[in-house]
């Protein structure tokens, strides 16, 4: 075997280790400290218990942030999916003037800071007299929902055929029946993926919601205030393990309907990119 | 074939912002036959056909199809359809599902549609194919299933957009007969658009031949093949050899054309096309084939002249020989079939080169 080649071979197998031990051990930590029944988070371990999960059963204020913040993200998941639909229908298919403009006025909020976008929301709010309320949270969260759900649609229009309309329209269909017997099944997967990671962005997302959320609290802006209280921490563990079993349920959920509505249209699912 | 007019095309134009499309066009299709539209890619001819379908609006001049004006009439209310280029077969339906994805917006019931998809299969010869998915067809069913959701709906007219362009050269001559047949069996109107002249010539009852947004020559392939109206329509179809020639003197019905590299001929006056002034004529035509190369000195031809060949290409059936023509500056082609004991001369042989009057075409 060629030495040079095994040695580097080694070398980027150690690199991808270390990488990986990097990115996803702090997230281990997670639920190792969530089962330790001690209330201070250090090494060793004490022992195994289930109480700090049984505490958070019985914390009104969690519960109701917990609706909240499920609220929230189950209608900032739908609006933008929905605003993300028409944006990305409008920037494959159609060209009107300013179009480059627009659409980079859409994405923009991708990478704009979002300490900016929360201060400005709020100053704003403030002075059209709007008080807070988790809709207020939901207007932030769908404006920077929207350009992932535009980012995520727009590839799935890119990949229909146009003349897959036309021939519905030349079959007698009407638009509206063409979109629901032809385009809504086609970029359902598109629209299932950006459910769920629209769900997930706004579920998780703290700044925004800090600055416009009113008595309401999130479950993010709720575990923030709770780092303030070291005897609350186990129990905050414990929350992030099922948080963190959730997402990834939901992550592998969305790839399987992906993966089962790639293969039903003939494509081969790993082919056709997707989340994992 | 009956001779009613199924679609009237009156001086239709299309632009696309600055570019014009179509220009003025003016046909009329009848019923039954098996009209082409042909053209190099950019003449229009896919752009007529959108219009016939109804997927876009012309700029000017109206659509009249079976007596109908078709003005602000949407594609889904038009009496025809389309099997297009890319078949737009829907992927996530089976293939009886997308044959039947017209007829569930029909008051029809469940039996008749099962029955109209099932003989609509075995017309395109996929009976038993009903519960394949779409991605496990190949190109040629593609390509039959497209056809068999068109004529399921039971259209005025078919319109078919380059629908073979996809397929291998087998398949493809194998389907021009196909289709063909299918379309004299139902007696259903079908457009084709084609930049294809071979498929156009075999399958047409008529071809319309596109350059530059305007219809260059309507006719039966027949007359297309062997009385071009312009030499860019007679280069289009087939291959031509152009000679220089003038017209010497017109008199009693007849012509008289000095062709330096042929000789001096008669012709009847009716042998120029339609509307074109006897005085410009400059060039004559004359197809590969309409030449002979006389190997036998007993062989002999209605006119003769001699030549040098300069090139042999032997293509199996046939050997094409270029021969230089006297006082011409470019060498004519002529076909020849290698029949039995044909031998195949070489180049610099000088030969006798036999022609015929009919076969001479005139051109400005």
């Amino acid at each position: 075997m060629n030495i040079g080649r095994f040695f580097s071979r080694n070398w980027l197998t150690g690199y991808a280790v270390v990488y990986m031990l990097v990115l996803y051990l702090p997230v281990v930590l997670l639920p190792l400290f969530a089962f330790n029944a001690s209330t201070i988070i250090a090494f060793p371990l004490t022992g195994f218990t289930f109480e700090w999960f049984g505490v958070l059963f019985e914390t009104n204020a969690l519960h109701s942030a917990v609706q909240n913040s499920l609220v929230i993200a189950v209608i900032t998941s739908i609006l933008s999916t929905l605003l993300g639909t028409l944006g990305a229908r409008a920037m494959v298919r159609y060209r009107f003037p300013l179009k480059r403009g627009i659409v980079s006025l859409i994405m923009v909020p991708l990478i704009l800071p979002e300490i900016i976008v929360g201060v400005s929301l709020l100053v704003l709010l403030m002075q059209i007299g709007i008080s807070l309320s988790i809709w207020t949270v939901i207007a932030g969260h769908v404006l920077i929902c929207v350009p992932f759900s535009v980012a995520i649609l727009s590839s799935a229009f890119q990949g229909l055929d146009p003349s897959l309309e036309e021939a519905s329209m030349d079959l007698g269909e009407t638009r509206f029946g063409t979109f629901r017997r032809v385009i809504m099944p086609l970029i359902l997967p598109g629209i299932i993926s950006s459910l769920l990671i629209t769900f997930t962005i706004s579920l998780d997302e703290f700044i925004i919601a800090f600055f416009l959320t009113g008595t309401d609290v999130t479950l993010p802006v709720y575990i923030w205030g709770q780092m303030r209280f070291p005897t609350k921490l186990p129990s905050v563990m414990a929350l992030g393990t099922i948080l963190l079993v959730l997402s990834v349920f939901l992550l592998v959920l969305g790839e399987v309907f992906r993966r089962r509505s790639a293969s039903r249209q003939g494509q081969d699912a790993s082919a056709t990119g997707g989340l994992m | 074939m009956t001779q009613n007019a199924i679609i009237e095309i009156e001086g239709v134009s299309k632009a696309f912002g600055a570019v014009t499309a179509l220009n003025g066009v003016d046909a009329t299709i009848r019923e039954g036959e098996f009209f082409s539209l042909l053209g190099p890619s950019g003449c229009g001819k896919t752009t007529l056909l959108r219009l016939i379908a109804g997927f876009d609006e012309p700029t000017d001049g109206t659509v009249v199809i079976a007596g109908q004006s078709m003005a602000g009439i949407p594609a889904n209310k038009r009496p025809t359809n389309m099997v297009f280029q890319s078949y737009a077969i829907f992927p996530h339906l089976s293939v009886a599902d997308n044959v039947g994805y017209g007829l569930k917006r029909k008051q029809m019931s469940r039996e008749e549609i099962n029955r109209a998809v099932t003989d609509a299969l075995a017309m395109v010869d996929l009976a038993g194919y009903g519960n394949r998915a779409a991605h496990e067809l190949s190109g040629g069913q593609r390509q039959r299933v497209a056809l068999a959701r068109a004529l399921v709906m039971k259209p005025k007219v078919v319109l078919l957009d380059e629908p073979l362009s996809a397929l291998d050269k087998k398949l493809r001559e194998q389907m021009q007969v196909e289709l063909r047949q299918l379309q004299q069996q139902i007696g259903i109107t079908f457009i084709l658009v084609t930049h294809d002249q071979e498929e156009a010539l075999i399958m047409s009852d008529r071809i319309a031949v596109l350059f530059e947004g305007e219809i260059a020559q309507l006719d039966t392939p027949e007359v297309l093949y062997r009385r071009p109206v312009s030499k860019r329509v007679a280069s289009f179809i087939g291959v031509m050899n152009f000679l220089p020639a003038t017209i010497t003197a017109k008199a009693k019905g007849a012509l008289a054309v000095d062709i330096p590299s042929l000789g001096k001929v008669s012709l009847a006056a009716g042998h120029a096309p339609e509307g074109l002034d006897p005085a410009s004529v400059s060039t004559i035509g004359v197809r590969p084939e309409m030449l002979t190369i006389l190997f036998d000195d007993a062989e002999k031809a209605e006119c003769e002249t001699t030549g040098e060949v300069t090139a042999t290409s032997y293509c199996g059936d046939m050997t094409y020989y270029s021969v230089l023509l006297p006082k011409a500056d470019e060498a004519v082609t002529i076909s020849m079939r290698n029949t039995a004991g044909r031998s195949i001369v070489p180049a610099g042989t000088k030969v006798r080169v036999g022609w015929g009057v009919e076969s001479v075409v005139l051109f400005d």
